[in-house]
C-alpha cells in the first residue's frame, strides 16, 4: 500500500491538513452558536401539539461552528484553487462582483409577494436579464421560472406537449440521440413520452437520415444538444430543424453547451423551439457544490403562448407579474414550475456578468472558450485518442483507446490527475465512445494554466504506456481521504449519524 | 476584460499550434448563413463601478422588508441569519465547487451534505433525508410522484390547507401522467374532513402543516386513515423553525415531509432560491428522488461520505430514473446547516418559542382592537378577516411603510369568500413598535 | 452445470418439472461489477419472454433482468435483500433470482446450453 508520506502523528492530521469530526461529535447540552432573548411566556396556542422529547441537535459555540466548517472547505477543490476541465459543465471563474450585486438588501431582502409598487427594481432586473437572453439568443420569449437546467428541460418539453395538445394533436414519442445527457430520457419520461434513440455519425454528430427515418407524426419532440456532447457543432442543424418541423413536431435544444456560441450564433436562427440555458454553466453562477442553479427556457412564436406562470410584463403604470391563468391575456399557460418566481438571486449574478463582459466581451468569451479547447485538442491528440477529429467547440473529446494494454483504465488515469492537483475531466461521458475523457478548458484559464494541465496529460499517458500501472491503482495518494468504498456505500447505505455504537461499523 | 486571461498574443501562438489562421475558421462547422458577423445589439463592456451602479439603482427601487414594519409569510418567512453563515459559505471552496462526484477532493461537501441529511431526518422526525430540492414546491410534487411508485396508484389528495403556489406545482408535475388530482376547497374554517376523499386509487394525500391559513392540525387520524386505505400520507412545511416548538410529522405517521428550508440560514431572495426538504421512511429510501450522501471507509479505513444509491438517479437510470433532478440547491443546504449548527437544540428551541411567543402577543392585541383573527390555532402566522378586501389595504399600508402581510387573493384571485382574509406572519424581526403600528394601522382599515 | 439454459440477455434457466429457477451468467456479473442490490418482482406477477422482470444494480449501473421464458413468478429470492453480493459470488446458485412457473415450455427450445453459451459470451467480450 502506498503512503503520501509515512510520518503518523499523533493527532491525524497533516500540518494543514486537518481531521474534523461531525457536529454530532462535539455535542455539549446547553451550549449555543446563538444569544436569543428569554421569550415572553405565553399562553400556548399550538393546540396540544407541543414537542415533547429531544430532536437531538447538537450544541456548539460560534467559534466550534466557524472551525468546523473551516476544516470542512479546507477538503474541497474548488475553482478559485484549479483547474476543472470538466467536459459540458463550463466550470469558469465566479465572479465576486456577482456575489455582492445579489447581496444587495434591496435584492436579497424582498419578499416575493410584496406588492408590486414596492419591488419595481426587481421585476426591473428580471425584465433587463430576460431582454439580454432574448437578444443573445434570437427568440421572442423566455420562461424565467425553473430552477436548474434539468427543470428547464421540463419546462421546454410541457410547453411543446401544451402546444401539441391544444391543436388535438397529441404525440406520443420523443427522439434522442444515443449521446444525451440522462436528464433528457428522464424529462421525457415524466412528460409522459415514449423515448427513441438515434444514433451518430462517425463523424459524431446525428445521423440525419436516421432522424429522418424515425419522425413520423408520432414524435411530439427532437431533443438535441448543441454543440452536442461529443463537443462538436451539428452542421447539419438546419436540416434537422426542417426535418423536425415538417414532421409537425417541436426542436429541442438542451443549452448546457451554449457557452461555445454567446454572441456568435443565436439558436432562434437555427430553428429551434425551445431551449433551456443554465445560468450557473454560461453565465458564471457559482456551482455551490451542487446548486443552487437556474434554467430559464427561451420560446419559439408557436410555444410562447403556453409558457409557464408566472411571468414579468410592462404596463403604463410599470412592471407586473402575472401570476395566474385569468390574468394571462389570452394565453394558455400550461402551469406553474415552482413556488413563487424563479431564481432571483442567480438573476442578479447573472445580469452583473453580462453587464460587465457586455455584447463585446460575451463573443471575445466564446471565441477564447473554444480557441482554449482546440489548443487542448492540438496538443494531446499526440499522445490521446482523440474521438473524433476537429476543430471541436469549447469542449474536446477523447476516448480511452490511448490506454489499451496498460491495466490502466479512464478512471485510474482520472484519480492520478487528482494527485497532480487537477480535478479530473467528465469520465464515462458521452456513453457513445469507449471510457470518455470529455475535457472543457473555459475562457478563464490562461495560457500558462493549460500548459502547465498539457505537460501533466503528457506525462501521465506517458507513465501509463510504459507500464507503472500500480500507481495509477494506489492514486490518488495526497488527498484528505483515498478511494472510497462505494460498494459498501450502497449496499448497507448510512445516510444520516445516529447515536448508536454500531453505526462506524457497517462498512466494509 | 478583466476575467479572459489570455492576450492577444497568447491567441496568436496558440492559433500556430492548432494551425489554424483564425478563431473564425475553427467555427467552421457553423453553417454561414447564421453565423454572426458582430456582436449583438446589446450595450458594450463596463467595469465594475458602472455595472455596481446600474445594479444598486435597481435595487433602490425596492422596499426591503428591514427597512420597515415586516409581516409577510404565506410560504417565505423572514428569520435573523448569523452572520457566520454567509461568510463560511462565501469561502471558495464551498462556494465554487463542484457536485462531488469525485469524492476523495470533495469530502468537505459530502460531510456537510451528511450532516444536513442528518439534521433534517431529525428535526421533522423521518428516518433519512435527501440533500435537497430545488424547493418545498417541487420537494411537494416529487412526492406525489415518489407514492406513485411506492403503492403503484396513481391518484393524489391535495389538502385545503395546502399554499396554492404547491398545489399548483403538484397539479403541473402531474400533468401528462395519468392521474387524477382531487384538490379541496381552501380550508379557511379548519373543517376539512380529508380523509373522507381517499379511495382505492389514492397514492397519497398532502397536508400542509402548519396549513396556510396558520392552523396547527393533529396529523395522525389522517396518518392513521391513509395507511388503512394502502396510502400515503405526505406532510408540507413551508415554515421549518415551526419544528423548534412543534411535534414532529414523523411522530405522527407521515410517510413523506416535503418541505421548504429556506427559514433556516437563507435570505427571502425575492421567491429564490430556495432549498427543498425531503424525508421519508427508511423502507422507502431507494424510491427517493435527489441526491443522497453515504458514510463509508476509505482503503485505509478512514471514515469518509461518497454519493451513493446513485443509480436511482437520471445519469444512470435515464427514463427509469426516479427523478430527472441533477443540479439542486447545495449551497443553500450549507447555509441551512450551518445555522442550524449555531442554534443548536436549545438556540432552535428558543427560536421557535420566541416566534409562538410574539404571534401570540399580536394575536391578543388584535382581539383587543377588535380585528377578527380565524385561526385558532397557530405557530408563527395568522389570518385576519378585515372589513373590507385585504389588498387594497395592503397597497394603502405600503405607500404607508408598512408591510402588513400577504393578502389570500394574491394566492387565490377571484374568490370572493377570502377576499377580505389577510396573511400576517410574525417572527424574532418583529419588534413591539412594530406591532404597534401595523395594529393602529389596521384598526383604521377594520 | 449442464443442466442450464441461457438466453442473449445473460439469464440463465434451470428447469425442475415446470419450474424454472432463473438467474444472471458469470459473465454478466463480470461485467456489472459489484452487486449491490436486487428489485426482485412480486410474487404471483405475470412476465412475459424477454420482458422487463427484475433489475441488478451496481454502484455505476442498473441493468434490466428479462424473463428468459413466461409464465407466473411463484418464489422471488429474499437472501439477495441482505446479501446482493451473492450474485457476484455464486451467480448460478445461490445468487439465483427467481421461479417462474411455465406456462409455455416450447420457450426453452430457443435457449443456449452451457457451451454454446461460454463462446456467445467469449464473443461479446
Amino acid at each position: 500500500m502506498m503512503e503520501g508520506d509515512s510520518t503518523d502523528t499523533f493527532t491525524g492530521n497533516r500540518g494543514l491538513r486537518l481531521e474534523e469530526p461531525l457536529i454530532f461529535e462535539q455535542d455539549a447540552p446547553g451550549r449555543s452558536g446563538v444569544d436569543l432573548p428569554e421569550p415572553l411566556p405565553v399562553q400556548s396556542r399550538l393546540g396540544g401539539l407541543d414537542r415533547e422529547g429531544a430532536i437531538g441537535l447538537p450544541g456548539l459555540s460560534e467559534p466550534q461552528v466557524v472551525r468546523h466548517y473551516t476544516r470542512l472547505s479546507q477538503k474541497n477543490y474548488a475553482i478559485d484553487a484549479g483547474f476543472y476541465p470538466l467536459g459540458s459543465c463550463t466550470m469558469k471563474h465566479n465572479p465576486r462582483l456577482n456575489e455582492k450585486m445579489a447581496r444587495l438588501p434591496g435584492f436579497s431582502d424582498l419578499h416575493p409577494l410584496q406588492p408590486e409598487a414596492t419591488v419595481q427594481g426587481a421585476l426591473r432586473l428580471i425584465d433587463t436579464l430576460a431582454h439580454w437572453i432574448k437578444t443573445l439568443t434570437g427568440m421572442p420569449a423566455v420562461a424565467m421560472s425553473p430552477a436548474a437546467g434539468a427543470h428547464g428541460e421540463l419546462c421546454g418539453l410541457m410547453t411543446a406537449r401544451a402546444a401539441l395538445e391544444a391543436r388535438g394533436d397529441a404525440r406520443k414519442r420523443v427522439l434522442v440521440p444515443d449521446s444525451a445527457h440522462g436528464t433528457n430520457p428522464a424529462t421525457a419520461a415524466i412528460c409522459g413520452y415514449e423515448v427513441e434513440a438515434i444514433p451518430l455519425t462517425s463523424r459524431g454528430r446525428v445521423d440525419l437520415s436516421a432522424l429522418k427515418a424515425a419522425l413520423n407524426d408520432d414524435v411530439a419532440a427532437f431533443m438535441l444538444t448543441n454543440p452536442n456532447t461529443c463537443g462538436l457543432f451539428e452542421d447539419e442543424i438546419l436540416e434537422q430543424a426542417h426535418a423536425v418541423h415538417d414532421a409537425g413536431g417541436f426542436f429541442y435544444c438542451d443549452g448546457a453547451n451554449f457557452n461555445a456560441i454567446v454572441g456568435r450564433v443565436r439558436p432562434g436562427d437555427l430553428g429551434i423551439d425551445c431551449m433551456h440555458l443554465n445560468l450557473h454553466k454560461t453565465f458564471s453562477t457559482p456551482h455551490g457544490g451542487g446548486g443552487p442553479g437556474s434554467g430559464p427556457v427561451v420560446l419559439s412564436e408557436a410555444l410562447v403562448d403556453y409558457a409557464p406562470l408566472p411571468w414579468v410584463v410592462h404596463g403604463d403604470e410599470g412592471f407586473r407579474l402575472v401570476e395566474h391563468e385569468g390574468d394571462a391575456a389570452g394565453a394558455a399557460p400550461y402551469g406553474r414550475m415552482k413556488a413563487f418566481h424563479g431564481q432571483m438571486g442567480m438573476f442578479v449574478r447573472a445580469l452583473a456578468y453580462m453587464m460587465s463582459h457586455g455584447s463585446d466581451g460575451l463573443r471575445q468569451a466564446s471565441s477564447d472558450a473554444v480557441l482554449n479547447a482546440n489548443y487542448l485538442l492540438a496538443s494531446l491528440s499526440k499522445e490521446l485518442s482523440l474521438a473524433y477529429d476537429g476543430p471541436c467547440m469549447h469542449e474536446v473529446l477523447f476516448d480511452d483507446g490511448f490506454l489499451k494494454g496498460t491495466d490502466v483504465t479512464t478512471l485510474d488515469f482520472a484519480k492520478a490527475m487528482i494527485d497532480e492537483g487537477f480535478h479530473p475531466m467528465t469520465m464515462y461521458f458521452p456513453l457513445v465512445v469507449h471510457g470518455a475523457l470529455l475535457m472543457e478548458p473555459t475562457e478563464t484559464e490562461s495560457r500558462e494554466s493549460l500548459d502547465q494541465f498539457v505537460e501533466t496529460i503528457l506525462h501521465l499517458a506517458k507513465r501509463a504506456r510504459a507500464g507503472d500501472a500500480q500507481a495509477f491503482h494506489d492514486a490518488p495518494v495526497h488527498t484528505p481521504r483515498r478511494r472510497l468504498d462505494e460498494t459498501a456505500a450502497a449496499r448497507r447505505p448510512i445516510l444520516r449519524w445516529r447515536p448508536d455504537p454500531v453505526q462506524g461499523e457497517a462498512a466494509e | 476584460m478583466r476575467y479572459l486571461p489570455l492576450t492577444d498574443a497568447d491567441r496568436h501562438d496558440m492559433l500556430g499550434v492548432i494551425g489554424a489562421p483564425s478563431v473564425d475558421s475553427l467555427f467552421s462547422d457553423v453553417p454561414d448563413s447564421v453565423h454572426l458577423s458582430e456582436p449583438v445589439d446589446l450595450p458594450a463592456h463596463q467595469g465594475e463601478l458602472e455595472v455596481e451602479r446600474a445594479l444598486t439603482a435597481m435595487a433602490a427601487e425596492n422596499i426591503s422588508a428591514g427597512s420597515v414594519p415586516f409581516f409577510l409569510g404565506a410560504g417565505a418567512y423572514r428569520h435573523h441569519v448569523p452572520a457566520s453563515v454567509d461568510h463560511l459559505i462565501q469561502r471558495g471552496e464551498f462556494l465554487t465547487s463542484y457536485t462531488p462526484y469525485q469524492p476523495e477532493v470533495s469530502q468537505g461537501t459530502l460531510q456537510y451534505l451528511f450532516e444536513f441529511q442528518t439534521q433534517v431526518a431529525l428535526i421533522t422526525g423521518m428516518d433519512v433525508a435527501n440533500a435537497s430540492m430545488y424547493d418545498g414546491a417541487t420537494s411537494c410534487a416529487e412526492a406525489a410522484l415518489m407514492a406513485r411508485r411506492v403503492t403503484r396508484r396513481a391518484d393524489v389528495v391535495l389538502s385545503g390547507g395546502l399554499h396554492p403556489h404547491y398545489t399548483e406545482t403538484t397539479e403541473t408535475l402531474l400533468k401528462f401522467l395519468d392521474s387524477t388530482i382531487d384538490v379541496l376547497p381552501p380550508d379557511v374554517e379548519g373543517e376539512e374532513d380529508i380523509a373522507a376523499h381517499i379511495a382505492d386509487g389514492t397514492a397519497c394525500v398532502i397536508v400542509q402543516y402548519p396549513d396556510m391559513f396558520g392552523r396547527v392540525r393533529d396529523l395522525q387520524p389522517i396518518a392513521d386513515a391513509c395507511h388503512e386505505a394502502g396510502a400515503l400520507l405526505v406532510v408540507v412545511m413551508n415554515e421549518v423553525v415551526a419544528l423548534g416548538a412543534l411535534r414532529s410529522p414523523g411522530d405522527m405517521g407521515a410517510d413523506i415531509v416535503a418541505a421548504e428550508g429556506r427559514s433556516i440560514g437563507n435570505p427571502l431572495n425575492f421567491g429564490g432560491p430556495y432549498v427543498g426538504l425531503f424525508a421519508t421512511r427508511e423502507k422507502f429510501v431507494r424510491q427517493m428522488p435527489g441526491r443522497l450522501a453515504g458514510e463509508t471507509l476509505d482503503v485505509d479505513g478512514k471514515r469518509g461520505w461518497v454519493l451513493t444509491l446513485s443509480t436511482r438517479e437520471q445519469h444512470i437510470r435515464r427514463e427509469k430514473a426516479t427523478s430527472n433532478i441533477c443540479t439542486n440547491s447545495g449551497l443553500c443546504a450549507l447555509a441551512f446547516t450551518i445555522h442550524l449548527s449555531l442554534l443548536g437544540e436549545d438556540g432552535f428551541r428558543r427560536l421557535a418559542a420566541i416566534n409562538h411567543a410574539k404571534t401570540v402577543q399580536l394575536a391578543d392585541r388584535f382581539a383587543a382592537a377588535g380585528i377578527e383573527v380565524v385561526n385558532d390555532t397557530f405557530f408563527n402566522e395568522l389570518t385576519l378577516r378585515l372589513a373590507e378586501p385585504a389588498e387594497p389595504v395592503v397597497d394603502r399600508l405600503a405607500k404607508d411603510g408598512i408591510l402588513a402581510g400577504v393578502p389570500v387573493s394574491r394566492l387565490r384571485p377571484g374568490d370572493a369568500a377570502l377576499a377580505n382574509l389577510l396573511l400576517v406572519a410574525v417572527t424574532e424581526t418583529v419588534t413591539d413598535n412594530d406591532m404597534d403600528r401595523l395594529c393602529a394601522a389596521l384598526k383604521e382599515a377594520a | 452445470m449442464s443442466d442450464l439454459k441461457f438466453s442473449k440477455e445473460h439469464e440463465w434457466v434451470r428447469l425442475e418439472g415446470d419450474i424454472a429457477t432463473v438467474g444472471i451468467s458469470h459473465f454478466a456479473q463480470e461485467q456489472l461489477g459489484d452487486v449491490v442490490f436486487v428489485e426482485l418482482p412480486d410474487v404471483g406477477k405475470q412476465v412475459v419472454k424477454d420482458g422487463d422482470a427484475a433489475v441488478v444494480e451496481s454502484v455505476k449501473a442498473a441493468s434490466e433482468v428479462y424473463a428468459p421464458v413466461s409464465g407466473e413468478i411463484v418464489e422471488v429470492n429474499g437472501e439477495l435483500e441482505d446479501d446482493p453480493e451473492l450474485v457476484n459470488k455464486s451467480p448460478t446458485g445461490e445468487g439465483w433470482f427467481m421461479k417462474i412457473r411455465l406456462s409455455d415450455a416450447s420457450e426453452l427450445d430457443g435457449m443456449m446450453d452451457e457451451a454454446a453459451y461460454n463462446d456467445f459470451a467469449a464473443s461479446q467480450g
